[in-house]
């Protein structure tokens, strides 16, 4: 019985997506039909944009222009350039995701561990964040074409992923944290009575009790991950990606104003995707815990 | 002979060198035989969850010593030989029935099989075996609570710790989880130092009530209570009424003495 009821549920949320597209189309031809061509202000500032076919191309140009063949003559279409470019740059994301699952649950770990470190280090995690991916991208590359492991050379998406992995960390070391520490006092008395060691602790109880806080922060670090890897591609020059794609393409702009839109729309379904991973994760992972606590 | 909990000039001060020290507990002596039931009763702040915890070594005394069947405190504790209950049933959320029994013995290094049978065991014991692939969330509170026991008893310790371990159910699964855990002990020959609210519940359980008083606390007084056998009849006899009411003429003792010397009573 409870299965039916979540595919019924399963179905009318993807109803709704559906929905809320149709939505955003319907919405953006009507704007089209009564916004001023050149754009418009609104007490003196300028808010409206342009309606006009070069900025906002009409929902069935961008649409069918995916079918179309990137260059005049080339033999592949701009679907399956934004395709490839976008299966390039999910699998940066996703690296700099583990990454910074990776980084940022150590980190939580250490903190939860030592009160001292979590003192020490959890503002400068916070600083961490303000430094402009811009100013990063650089040194990331120059350090790591310096790095040599044994056969390892640097590969230029490597650099991307640690940028996307920069912005993925910080939620997971905040919710990695705040789970690490969710044991009530009772729990932790429990451990000690059993004369458990810290570790088999952080295994058997801590580690188990994040879960549930894991989860949002992962989401969060998943859409942190795409944004950063797009920027990363585009900081960095790195190409293949859709980033690489997204400053193509509106080069042409003027003359083909459509094409961009593809490429900004296969940088948000990227995001869509990054999410339903880790919404079915959470599908896994919350299986067998009381629902309430993921209302 | 030794005892199963020897308890010495126990004196416990909380925030001990700074400017608001709390005298927690002062001069405890308590000598506890071996498969003795022993209740703690006192009003809230009178320490007898610190007792508890001082037997358990989950803290150090300010001075005076504890000792567990004839081992330190923390001797005791690494070698297993006290389970604990808290009013919180404290069974983890992720884990079903059997592997929250099991988890102690996880913690000791059991292998698989081994532990499996006697949680299995521990189940049976608390009749609660059609539950053990069920989650903690899926049961009630009085469940639980018997859950939690069976995961105190699993690794057989000789010492039962229990704070307050009915505290939060209804009357009726009150009384029932009573009668239980005085099957069960007898079953398991177990000692336990039972905290507890509840002047009925000390006098039904135990042999000995030690009522405590508080700021800073200590023994007011040792009731023995001696009612042979229990079933539900000695709810109802007037020898069971005799001793509710010692025991609470025990707790309002104080009370007299504090007014009459100008202590602190609200």
């Amino acid at each position: 019985m409870g299965a039916v009821r979540i595919d019924r549920n399963a179905i009318r949320r993807s109803l709704l997506f559906v929905v809320s597209l149709l939505l955003l189309a319907v919405l953006w031809e009507a704007y089209k039909l009564v916004g001023p061509e050149a754009g418009g202000k609104i007490l003196g500032a300028r808010l409206l944009p342009k309606a006009e076919n070069r900025s906002m191309p009409h929902v069935w140009d961008m649409l069918s222009r995916f079918g179309r063949p990137e260059q005049r003559g080339s033999s592949g279409s701009v679907f399956m350039a934004v395709l490839a470019g976008g299966w390039f740059t999910f699998r940066i994301a996703l690296a700099g995701l583990l990454l910074g699952l990776a980084v940022g649950f150590a980190l939580a770990v250490v903190m939860a561990r030592f009160r001292i470190v979590e003192r020490g280090l959890l503002p400068w995690l916070v600083v961490s964040q303000t430094v402009p991916l811009i100013a990063l991208a650089p040194l990331v590359v120059s350090w790591g074409g310096r790095l040599h492991v044994g056969s390892l050379t640097w590969q230029k998406w490597m650099s991307a992923a640690v940028i996307a992995g920069f912005l993925g960390f910080f939620p997971l070391a905040v919710g990695g944290l705040r789970g690490l520490s969710s044991p009530p006092p009772a729990s932790v008395e429990l451990l000690d009575s059993y004369a458990a060691t810290w570790r088999s602790g952080l295994i058997k109880v801590r580690i188990p009790a994040a879960v549930p806080y894991l989860v949002p922060s992962l989401k969060l670090a998943g859409s942190a991950a795409v944004v950063g890897a797009v920027v990363a591609e585009i900081s960095t020059g790195l190409k293949g990606g859709i980033g690489r794609l997204i400053i193509e393409y509106s080069r042409e702009a003027t003359a083909d104003p459509a094409k961009v839109f593809t490429a900004v729309f296969g940088a948000a379904a990227i995001g869509l995707a990054m999410s339903a991973l880790v919404a079915v994760l959470d599908r896994y992972v919350s299986r067998n815990r009381p629902k309430e606590m993921f209302a | 002979m030794t005892h199963a909990v020897e308890i010495t000039g126990i004196r416990k001060v909380f925030n001990e060198g700074r400017t608001n020290p709390v005298v927690a507990l002062d001069d405890i002596n308590l000598a506890i035989a071996d498969g003795e039931f022993i209740s703690l009763i006192g009003p809230s702040g009178c320490g007898k969850s610190t007792l508890l915890r001082l037997v358990a070594n989950l803290i150090d005394p300010t001075a005076g010593s504890v000792r567990v069947n004839g081992k330190s405190a923390a001797d005791a504790r690494r070698d297993g030989d006290y389970g604990m209950a808290f009013q919180q049933s404290g069974l983890f959320d992720w884990r079903n029935v059997v592997r929250n029994v099991e988890l102690p013995l996880e913690l000791k290094g059991w292998e698989k099989a081994k532990r499996r049978s006697r949680a299995l065991e521990m189940l049976d014991l608390v009749k609660l075996t059609d539950f053990a692939n069920n989650y903690p969330w899926e049961l009630s509170g009085g469940m639980q609570q018997r859950v939690a026991i069976a995961r105190a008893l699993s690794f057989s310790p000789k010492l039962l710790l229990m704070d307050e371990p009915f505290g939060a159910l209804d009357e009726m699964t009150r009384e029932h989880m009573q009668s239980e855990l005085i099957r069960i002990c007898a079953d398991t020959g177990s000692t336990v130092i039972f905290v507890t609210h509840s002047i009925p519940e000390a006098v039904y359980l135990s042999n000995r009530v030690v009522v405590m008083s508080p700021r800073p606390g200590r023994v007011a007084a040792v009731v023995d209570v001696d009612l042979g056998p229990r079933s539900d009849d000695t709810r109802e006899a007037n020898r069971f009424f005799a001793k509710v009411t010692e025991v609470r003429e025990a707790l309002r003792g104080y009370e007299h003495t504090d007014a009459l010397t100008g202590g602190d009573m609200r």
